[in-house]
C-alpha cells in the first residue's frame, strides 16, 4: 500500500511540476517581473531576520530564468544593504553566487556591486561567502582578463583577514583565477602574474592548517590550469611534509609529485652532505618516506603517486624493495633471498633445520642506517600495511612501475607472490591481476610458481579464474615447472569440477607457449611405455582431456612430438579436434592427409578472399532493382545461405555476415509479401493473403530489433537503415490491417500512430516526406492507398557495413541441463538455482541482460540480475554468475523448466526525445524501462520438482 | 629547575619484571608492575622498598598504570597492592582488565599448587586487587587528579595493549609498554599522534633486529602445515595460551576456509576458552579485517577449530593441534609430543633441545624418545623492530628517549642510532638508576586584548612559530601572570608615570649658523631614515618621531656646533642609533 501511495505521489509530482516549468519557459515575459517583484514584496513584508531567511530559502528552491536574473539580483542587493542580520546577508551572498551561475546570464554586471559590498562587510562568514560568489563570477568569465585581475586584487587584499575561512576562499580564488598569461600586457600585469605563486607560497606557513591546505590546493589548481610552477616551491613543499596535520601532508605529497613531474632532471643537493641528486629521485625518496606516515590517508596518497613516477632512476626504484635485515646486529638474508639461493644451489625444500635463517656476517654498527632518507623498503612497508586501502594502492603502484621497468618487474615478483596470501580477497585478486599485466616481462622461478599454484585451491572462484588467466600468459623456466603446474591444475579440477573450461583454456596457452618444455614430459603424461601397450584412458575424463589439450597445443609448433603418440592418441585427437575445436589446434600429422588438408586453409592468411567474397555477394544483391522479382528472390535466398555458411566458417566475419544476412532476410520477406498477386483484391477475398503478409511484417519487426540491439559496433548510419526497414514493416502491417478490418474507428488510432512514427525519422524515403502534407490531411483510407503504392515502389537501400561488428551471444555454462535428478523443493518455497554464463559483445550488460525462466505451464518469469553479478574478465567479454530463485505450486511429477538469457532493449532510449511528446506522458521511468526483449542464448532445461508441503 | 625523574625498578637494561617509576612535576607514577620469569626467589618481583621503607605506598604514588596483560608487565600487581599495600587507582584498558585476572590466577596456581610456594598471593587478593582497577578507553583522557592526566594509545602487541601518555600541565611522558609497528592477522599496528612529549619511554626488545616481512613467515607456516596434513600427518603447535595463539588460530582458520580444507583443528582447552571469549568481545581492539567482517561473522567464532580432548590424540588421520604450554616443558603439549614424535609424517614446532638438533630425548623415567617427526621453528613475535622503534619515535617527536625492556648491549646500539639519526637525547638506565631530565615547562601568560591588538597593528601578520618582541608590563599576582600595557599597569598599581630621558651632545664641525646646521641635519636624517617621520620644527629644532635634536653654538669655538639629542627611555634604540649616526658626521654639503 505504501509503495502504491509513493508511486501515486511520484506520478503527481511529475505530472504537476514538469508541465508548469515547460509553460514557464514559454511565457518568459510574463513571469520575469512577477518573480522579482514577488521576492521584493516578500522581503519587504519580512518583519524579522528569520522570516526573511525563510522567504529566501523558499525562493532558492525554484530556478530563475536567465532573463530575469539581473532583476532578482538588484532586489537582493538592495535588501542586502538594508539588512543587519549576518545570516540573512550570508544567504543573500550565497544566492548571488548561485544566480551568477545561471546559464545564459553574464555576471559581469553584478561584479562591481559584489566587490562593493565586500568592502563594507564586517562578518567573516559573509565575507567568505561573498568571496565564493566572486569565485563563481570569475569562473563564469574566463576570457575577461581585466575582471580576473581585479578579483585577484580583491583576494590579495583580504588575505590578511584573521578568519581562516576568508583566507581559505581568497587562496581558492587566487588558485582559480590567478592569471596564467604574463605576456598579455607586459608592464603592469606581468608583475601581478609573477606574484600569484609567491603570494600563495607565503601562506604555506600560515598558522591555520586549513589555510595551509588551501594554499597547497590553490597551487595545485594553478598547475591544473596550465601555469608552470616554479621549482622553488619544491623546497617549501618538502617542509610541509612534516606538518602536524594530515590534510596538509596529503596535499603536500601531491604538490611534490607535481613538481617532480615538471622538473625531473634538475639537481637538488642532499642536506648534510655535498652530494646532489636528480629532483625526481629526491621527490621519490620523500614520497617513499611518506608511505610510513602516521595517517593512512597520507599513506594511500603516497603509495598511489609512487606508481606514476616513471622517470625515477632504477637504482632508487630497486631500493623500494630492499629492507636490510639484521638480527642481533648481524646481517640476515630475507626469506626471498634464501629461497632464491636454495633454488640456485639445487636444493628444493628447506626449513628443516632450526637456525636455517640464522644471521651470517656481522654488521658494522656505524654503517647501519635505521631511517633511510631514501626509498628504502617503501614497498615492503606499503605491502605490509595495516589498512588494505594502502596495500591495494601499493600493489597498483608496483604494477605501474613494473610495467615500465622490466628489471624492477623481475625484482618485485617475490613481493607480489607474497600478496597472493593476503587476508583480504580484494588485495589477492588485485595482485594476481597485476602479475598478469606484467607477465610478459617475467619468468617464474620454480619456487615462486609453487607459491602461485598453491592459490589454485582457493575457494573463491574469482581468485581461481584470475589465476588461470595469469597462468595463460606466464613464462615457466623448467619442465618441472610445467609438470608442477599441470599437477596442480588437475588437483584443482578434481576439487572444483566447475572450473573445467577455464582450466582447459589455461592449459591450451600453457602448451602453446612452452612446446620444448612439454616435449620431454609427453611419455610420462600419456603414460606410454616403450614395450608394452598401456590401457586406453577414458575419453570422457576431464583430466585426461586437460592433459591432451596441453600436449596437442605444444605439438602444434613441435613437429617431433606426434611421433611419441600412441594409436589411441591419434583417435582421441580426431575426436577432440571435432568436439573441442576451440581448444585443440589443427596438427600436421604424418599419414593423416585428410585432417591436415581440411584444415590447411586456416594456416594461409585467409582474410582477404573471404572478405572479398562477402563484399562481392553483397554488391550483387544491391544491384537487385534491375532484376525481375523471381530472380531477385532467388538471388536473395542464395546470398543469405552463402552468408550464413561464411559466418560459420569464419569466426572473424561471423558478425558482419550474420548482420547482412539478417538484413537481406528482411528484404526477402518484404519482397515476398509484396509479390503476391492478390494484393489488389478487395478485402473479403483477401483473408488468406493477410496471414502471410502480417506474419512477414511481424518477423521483419523482430529481425530489425535484433539488428539494432544485438550487435555491438552498429553505427548511426546502420541504425537509420534499420529503422527504415522497420517502418516499411509497419506500413505493411497497417495496410494489412486496413484491408482486413471493417470499420474505420480502429484504423484512426493506428494511422495516427503510424504518422507519428514517420515523423520520427525523416529518412523514410524522401518522397514520402514530399507527400506529407497530403498524408496529414487525408483520410485513413487514402493514407493506406498512398502507402500501398509507395511501398511497392520503394527501393532496396544499400546497407553500408560498419568497421567492426559483433553479434552479442551468450552461453549458459551452468546449469548444464544434463542432470536426471530433479531439483526437489517444497512448493511455495523458493529454490536457488546457480546460473553461470559468459556473454560476448554485450554493451552495458548490467542493464540489458535478464534471465528468463519458462515454466511448463507457459508462465514466464523475468529476473534482473544484480549489477555486482557481472564480472568483466576481458574486453568485450562478461561473465554472469548469479542465483535465480524458482518457485511454483506443487507438481505431481518432475518437469523441466527452461532458463535462458534475454537482451532487453528500449528503442526510445536511443532516439533523442521528441518535442511533440507531451512532457507529462514521458516520465523518466520510461527511459529505463524495457520495450522488448530478444532471447540470445540457447535455452537450458532444468529438471525441477516442487513437492507438496507436508502438514 | 623543574625536572622529570625516571627510575626503573625492573626492565632497566633487562627483559622482564617491567616496573618504572616516573616523577613528573611533583607527581609520582608507576608504570607496569611485572614479575620476572627467570627467578623464583624475591628477585622475581620489583623491589618496592625502594619507593618507601615505611609508610603506605599510597602516600607516595599517585597512580599505577598497566600497559597490557602479559605477566612480565602485571604479574606483581596483587603482591604490590595487597601484600605490600597500595590503595590508589590502577589504570588499564578494558581487555587487560578482563584477561589479566585469568593469567594471574593461572600464575598463582602454578606457583602455589605445583611448586608449593608459601607466602604467595591468594585468589582473594587477586580479586581485591582488581577492584582497585580503573578501566580506560583508547584516546580517553583520564583526569587522575586536578593536574595529572593520562591517555591511552593503541599499541598492537596483544589484545588490549596500550601506550600511555602521562601529562601534568605542559610536561608529558609517553610510556609504550610492548608494541609492534606491523599489523598481524588479528591486531593492528601501534599508532600515536605527534604529541611531542618531554620523554618517550620505549621498549627495545628487538633493538638490533630489522625483521623480514611477515608474509613470508606466514606463507611458510601455512605451506608446511598444509603439506604435512596432505601427507596424512599430524601437526602439533605448542603455544602459550594468549596472544600468538589467537593469531595463529585466525591464520589457520582463514586458510582452511580459503582452501576448503576439512582436516580437523583442535585447541587444547583450559585458559584459552575463556580468553577466546574475551577476544570475541573486544572486536574494536582488533585489526581492520576482523572489525570490518564481524557484522557478518565474528572471526573468533571458529568454524574449523574445535576443543581438544585427550582421546583425540590417538585418532588416525591428519589433524592439527594447538597445545599449551609453548615451550613443551610440561603439560598437554608434551604429552601429545610424546605420542607423535615417533612418526616421521608428523610435524611439530617445538622446544629448545629439539630445535638445536637433538634427535634423542631423555624423558623422566629414563625413557629415551627418538624424535622422528619433522621439527620446524617459526618465530611470530610481536615487538617492534629497530626500524619500528625509530618510526614510533619519529611519529611522537619526543625531546628525549629512554630505553627499557631490552638487553644492555643491544640498547647501546639503538641509543647511538637514535642520537645520531634523530638527534634526540637517549638514556638507558639500569635497574635502580635514576635519570633526571631538566624540563623547561611553558608558563601561560594572559595578555590584554588591547595590547595584543596594538602590537599587531604595528607589525605585519603574526608569523606562526616565530618569536616576536613585544613591549608590555608583566604583572604577577596570585600565581597567575598577565601581560598588560604599561599605562594600564600603572593605573592598576596606582603609580605615577616617571619620564626617563637621555640627553647626549654631539659635536659637529660646521662653520655655518645653527639654523643651517639644523637644516643640514634635517635633510641628512630625512635621506637616511626613510621609514621614520622626520620633522623640522619652526623653532629650529628637528624631531625624529619623539627624539628631539637641537643645534647650539658654543661660545668658545665657532667652528664646532653642539647638537643636543634627547630621547625618552622608550626610544632608546632609535636614540642611540641617531647619536652614532650623527657622530660619524654630516656628509659634505653640496656647495
Amino acid at each position: 500500500m505504501a509503495a502504491h501511495l509513493k508511486k501515486r505521489v511520484y506520478e503527481e509530482f511529475t505530472k504537476v511540476v514538469q508541465p508548469q516549468e515547460e509553460i514557464a519557459t514559454k511565457k518568459l515575459r510574463l513571469t520575469k517581473p512577477s518573480k522579482s517583484a514577488a521576492l521584493h514584496i516578500d522581503l519587504c513584508k519580512a518583519t524579522s531576520p528569520a522570516d526573511a531567511l525563510q522567504y529566501l530559502l523558499q525562493f532558492a528552491r525554484k530556478p530563475v530564468e536567465a532573463e530575469s536574473v539581473e532583476g532578482v539580483v538588484r532586489i537582493l542587493l538592495e535588501h542586502y544593504y538594508k539588512e543587519n542580520d549576518p545570516s540573512v546577508r550570508l544567504k543573500i551572498a550565497s544566492l548571488l553566487g548561485l544566480l551568477s551561475k545561471t546559464a545564459g546570464f553574464s555576471p559581469d554586471c553584478i561584479m562591481d556591486d559584489a566587490i562593493n559590498i565586500l568592502q563594507n562587510e564586517k562578518s567573516h562568514q559573509v565575507l567568505a561567502q561573498l568571496l565564493d560568489t566572486l569565485l563563481a563570477i570569475g569562473t563564469k568569465l574566463p576570457e575577461n582578463q581585466a575582471i580576473q585581475m581585479r578579483l585577484v586584487d580583491v583576494a590579495c587584499k583580504h588575505l590578511t583577514d584573521t578568519s581562516h575561512g576568508v583566507r581559505n576562499k581568497c587562496l581558492q580564488l587566487l588558485g582559480n583565477l590567478g592569471s596564467l598569461e604574463k605576456s598579455v600586457t607586459k608592464d603592469a600585469e606581468g608583475l601581478a602574474a609573477r606574484d600569484v605563486q609567491k603570494i600563495i607560497g607565503d601562506y604555506f606557513s600560515d598558522q591555520d592548517p586549513r589555510v595551509r591546505t588551501a594554499a597547497i590546493k590553490a597551487m595545485l589548481q594553478l598547475h591544473e590550469r596550465g601555469l608552470k610552477l616554479h621549482q622553488t616551491i619544491y623546497n617549501q613543499a618538502c617542509k610541509l611534509l612534516s606538518d602536524d596535520y594530515e590534510q596538509v601532508r596529503s596535499a603536500a605529497v601531491q604538490l611534490i609529485w607535481v613538481v617532480s613531474q615538471l622538473y625531473p632532471e634538475s639537481i637538488v643537493p642532499i642536506p648534510s652532505s655535498n652530494e646532489e641528486i636528480r629532483l625526481v629521485d629526491d621527490a621519490f625518496g620523500k614520497i617513499c618516506h611518506m608511505v610510513s606516515d602516521g595517517s593512512w590517508v597520507v599513506r594511500v596518497q603516497a603509495a598511489k603517486l609512487l606508481g606514476s613516477m616513471e622517470q625515477v632512476s632504477s637504482h632508487f626504484l630497486e631500493q623500494t624493495l630492499d629492507k636490510k635485515l639484521m638480527s642481533d646486529l648481524r646481517r640476515k638474508r630475507t626469506a626471498h633471498e634464501r629461497a632464491k639461493e636454495l633454488y640456485s644451489s639445487g636444493e628444493f625444500s628447506s626449513g628443516r633445520k632450526w637456525g636455517d635463517d640464522a644471521p651470517k656476517e656481522e654488521v658494522d654498527t656505524g654503517a647501519v642506517n635505521l631511517i633511510e632518507s631514501g626509498a628504502c623498503g617503501a614497498f615492503v612497508h606499503g605491502l605490509e600495511d595495516e589498512m588494505y586501502e594502502v596495500r591495494i594502492a601499493a600493489v597498483e603502484a608496483l604494477c605501474m612501475l613494473a610495467q615500465s621497468s622490466p628489471s624492477f618487474a623481475e625484482k618485485c615478483l617475490d613481493f607480489l607472490v607474497d600478496m597472493f596470501n593476503d587476508e583480504i580477497e580484494e588485495v589477492r585478486l588485485q595482485s594476481i591481476h597485476t602479475m598478469r599485466k606484467i607477465s610478459n616481462n617475467i619468468t617464474l622461478r620454480e619456487d615462486q610458481l609453487d607459491t602461485v599454484l598453491a592459490v589454485l585451491e582457493d575457494s573463491s572462484r574469482d581468485i581461481r579464474e584470475a589465476l588461470h588467466e595469469l597462468l595463460c600468459c606466464t613464462n615457466v623456466s623448467t619442465k618441472e615447472g610445467i609438470h608442477l603446474a599441470l599437477v596442480e591444475l588437475l588437483k584443482n579440477l578434481t576439487k572444483y569440477p566447475t572450473d573445467r573450461d577455464s582450466i582447459w583454456k589455461c592449459l591450451k596457452f600453457l602448451g602453446s607457449r612452452h612446446p620444448t618444455l612439454v616435449l620431454p614430459l609427453v611419455p610420462e603424461l600419456l603414460s606410454t611405455h616403450p614395450f608394452f601397450d598401456t590401457a586406453e584412458p577414458d575419453m570422457d575424463d576431464p583430466a585426461y582431456i586437460a592433459v591432451l589439450v596441453l600436449i596437442f597445443n605444444a605439438a602444434k609448433t613441435c613437429p617431433t612430438m606426434p611421433a611419441l603418440f600412441s594409436d589411441h592418441t591419434f583417435r582421441h585427437y580426431a575426436y577432440l579436434r571435432d568436439s573441442l575445436s576451440h581448444l585443440v589446434p589443427a596438427l600436421r600429422l604424418p599419414g593423416r592427409k585428410l585432417v591436415s588438408s581440411a584444415v590447411s586453409p586456416s594456416i594461409i592468411p585467409q582474410e582477404d578472399p573471404s572478405q572479398q567474397f562477402l563484399q562481392q555477394s553483397l554488391e550483387r544483391v544491391y544491384s537487385l532493382q534491375h532484376l525481375d522479382p523471381q530472380g531477385a528472390q532467388e538471388l536473395l535466398e542464395f546470398t543469405i545461405r552463402d552468408l550464413q555458411r561464411l559466418g560459420e566458417l569464419q569466426s572473424e566475419l561471423a558478425g558482419v555476415a550474420d548482420f547482412s544476412a539478417t538484413y537481406l532476410r528482411c528484404q526477402l520477406l518484404l519482397i515476398k509479401a509484396l509479390q503476391e498477386k492478390l494484393w489488389n483484391v478487395a478485402a473479403p477475398l483477401y483473408l488468406k493473403q493477410s496471414d502471410l503478409a502480417s506474419a512477414a511484417a511481424k518477423q521483419i519487426m523482430e529481425e530489425t530489433y535484433k539488428m539494432e540491439f544485438m550487435y555491438s559496433g552498429v553505427e548511426n548510419k546502420q541504425v537509420v537503415i534499420i529503422h527504415h526497414m522497420r517502418l516499411q514493416a509497419k506500413a505493411l502491417q497497417l495496410i494489412v490491417t486496413a484491408r482486413t478490418t471493417r470499420g474505420l474507428d480502429p484504423l484512426f488510432g493506428m494511422c495516427e500512430k503510424f504518422l507519428q512514427e514517420v515523423d520520427f525519422f525523416q529518412s523514410f524515403v524522401d518522397k514520402l516526406l514530399d507527400l506529407m502534407p497530403r498524408l496529414m490531411t487525408s483520410k485513413p483510407a487514402e493514407v493506406v492507398k498512398i502507402l500501398q503504392t509507395m511501398l511497392r515502389q520503394s527501393a532496396f537501400l544499400h546497407l553500408p557495413l560498419p568497421e567492426q561488428i559483433h553479434k552479442a551471444s551468450a552461453t549458459i555454462i551452468e546449469p548444464a541441463g544434463e542432470s536426471d535428478n530433479p531439483l526437489r523443493f517444497t512448493s511455495g518455497l523458493v529454490v536457488a538455482l546457480d546460473v553461470d554464463a559468459t556473454l560476448e559483445h554485450v554493451q552495458d550488460p548490467q542493464n540489458t541482460v535478464k534471465v528468463q525462466v519458462l515454466y511448463p505451464d507457459g508462465q514466464a518469469q523475468m529476473i534482473h540480475p544484480k549489477p555486482a553479478d557481472f564480472r568483466n574478465p576481458g574486453p568485450g567479454r562478461h561473465r554472469l554468475i548469479t542465483q535465480v530463485y524458482l518457485s511454483h505450486t506443487a507438481w505431481t511429477e518432475a518437469c523441466q523448466v527452461e532458463v535462458r538469457l534475454l537482451l532487453a532493449y528500449n528503442s526510445s532510449a536511443r532516439i533523442p526525445k521528441c518535442p511533440w511528446m507531451e512532457g507529462g506522458e514521458m516520465s523518466p521511468q520510461v527511459e529505463t524501462s524495457i520495450e522488448g526483449t530478444i532471447p540470445f542464448s540457447k535455452p537450458v532445461k532444468v529438471y525441477i520438482m516442487p513437492k507438496p508441503a507436508r502438514r | 629547575m623543574p625536572e622529570i625523574r625516571v627510575t626503573p625498578l625492573g626492565a632497566g637494561q633487562d627483559v622482564g619484571r617491567s616496573c618504572i617509576l616516573v616523577s613528573i612535576a611533583g607527581k609520582n607514577v608507576m608504570l607496569d608492575c611485572g614479575m620476572h620469569m627467570g627467578f623464583n626467589d624475591d628477585r622475581r618481583f620489583p623491589d618496592f622498598s625502594y619507593i618507601t621503607q615505611n609508610g603506605r605506598l599510597t602516600d607516595f604514588l599517585d597512580c599505577v598504570i598497566i600497559s597490557h596483560f602479559h605477566l612480565d608487565h602485571c604479574g606483581a600487581l596483587p603482591y604490590f597492592s595487597e601484600m605490600v599495600g597500595y590503595d590508589g587507582p590502577i589504570y588499564m584498558t578494558h581487555p587487560t582488565q578482563a584477561i589479566c585476572p585469568i593469567l594471574l590466577e593461572d600464575y598463582r596456581k602454578i606457583a602455589v599448587d605445583k611448586k608449593g610456594e608459601a607466602n604467595f598471593f591468594t585468589s582473594q587478593m587477586i580479586k581485591d586487587c582488581m577492584k582497585k582497577v580503573v578501566a580506560v578507553h583508547l584516546h580517553q583522557t583520564v583526569q587522575v587528579d586536578d593536574e595529572l592526566e593520562i591517555k591511552a594509545y593503541y599499541a598492537g602487541h596483544v589484545l588490549g595493549a596500550a601506550m600511555f601518555q602521562i601529562k601534568v600541565g605542559s610536561e608529558s611522558v609517553v610510556y609504550t609498554g610492548d608494541y609492534n609497528m606491523t599489523p598481524d592477522r588479528h591486531l593492528g599496528a601501534a599508532w600515536i599522534d605527534k604529541c611531542r612529549p618531554n620523554l618517550l619511554i620505549t621498549e627495545s626488545t628487538y633493538a638490533t633486529t630489522i625483521r623480514d616481512s611477515k608474509r613470508c613467515r606466514e606463507r611458510d607456516f601455512l605451506k608446511k602445515v598444509h603439506e604435512t596434513v596432505e601427507r596424512g600427518g599430524k601437526v602439533l603447535i605448542p603455544v602459550f595460551a594468549l596472544g600468538r595463539a589467537q593469531e595463529l588460530c585466525i591464520l589457520l582458520e582463514t586458510f582452511w576456509e580459503r582452501m576448503n580444507l576439512k582436516v580437523p583443528i583442535y585447541f587444547s582447552t583450559g585458559l584459552t576458552e575463556k580468553a577466546n571469549h574475551y577476544y570475541k568481545l573486544f572486536i574494536p581492539w582488533t585489526n581492520q579485517k576482523i572489525r570490518k567482517t564481524f557484522v557478518q561473522r565474528n572471526m573468533f567464532e571458529f568454524k574449523h577449530i574445535k576443543a581438544f580432548d585427550r582421546a583425540f590424540a590417538d585418532n588416525p588421520g591428519p589433524m592439527v593441534v594447538f597445545a599449551t604450554p609453548g615451550m613443551l616443558h610440561a603439560g598437554q603439549s608434551l604429552q601429545i609430543f610424546r605420542k607423535w614424535a615417533g612418526n616421521e609424517k608428523n610435524m611439530g614446532t617445538v622446544g629448545h633441545k629439539i630445535l638445536s638438533g637433538q634427535r634423542k630425548l631423555e624423558m623422566e623415567g629414563r625413557q629415551v624418545l627418538e624424535v622422528k617427526m619433522q621439527v620446524e621453528y617459526m618465530s611470530f613475535s610481536a615487538h617492534a623492530d629497530a626500524k619500528g622503534i625509530m618510526q614510533l619515535v619519529g611519529q611522537a617527536e619526543p625531546e628525549s628517549v629512554l630505553l627499557v625492556h631490552g638487553e644492555a648491549k643491544k640498547m647501546e646500539f639503538l641509543k647511538q642510532k637514535i642520537e645520531q639519526e634523530l638527534r634526540v637525547n637517549c638514556y638507558m638506565p639500569a635497574n635502580g638508576e635514576t635519570v633526571t631530565l631538566p624540563t623547561s615547562p611553558s608558563i601561560p601568560v594572559g595578555i590584554s586584548l588591547g595590547l595584543l591588538k596594538r602590537e599587531m597593528a604595528q607589525g605585519l601578520l603574526p608569523e606562526a612559530k616565530k618569536p616576536r618582541l613585544l613591549h608590555g608590563t608583566l604583572i604577577m599576582k596570585d600565581s597567575n601572570f598577565r601581560l598588560v600595557s604599561s599605562e594600564q599597569a600603572l593605573k592598576e598599581l596606582g603609580l605615577a608615570e616617571h619620564q626617563l630621558r637621555f640627553t647626549c651632545r654631539v659635536h659637529l664641525h660646521d662653520t655655518r649658523k645653527e639654523q643651517e646646521t639644523a637644516l643640514r641635519v634635517y635633510s641628512h636624517l630625512k635621506s637616511v631614515l626613510k621609514d621614520h617621520c622626520v620633522q623640522h620644527l619652526p623653532d629650529g629644532s628637528v624631531t625624529v618621531e619623539s627624539v628631539l635634536l637641537q643645534a647650539a653654538a658654543p661660545s668658545e669655538d665657532p667652528g664646532t656646533k653642539v647638537l643636543l639629542v634627547s630621547w625618552t627611555y622608550q626610544d632608546e634604540e632609535l636614540g642611540s642609533f641617531l647619536t652614532s649616526l650623527l657622530k660619524k658626521g654630516l656628509p659634505q654639503a653640496p656647495s
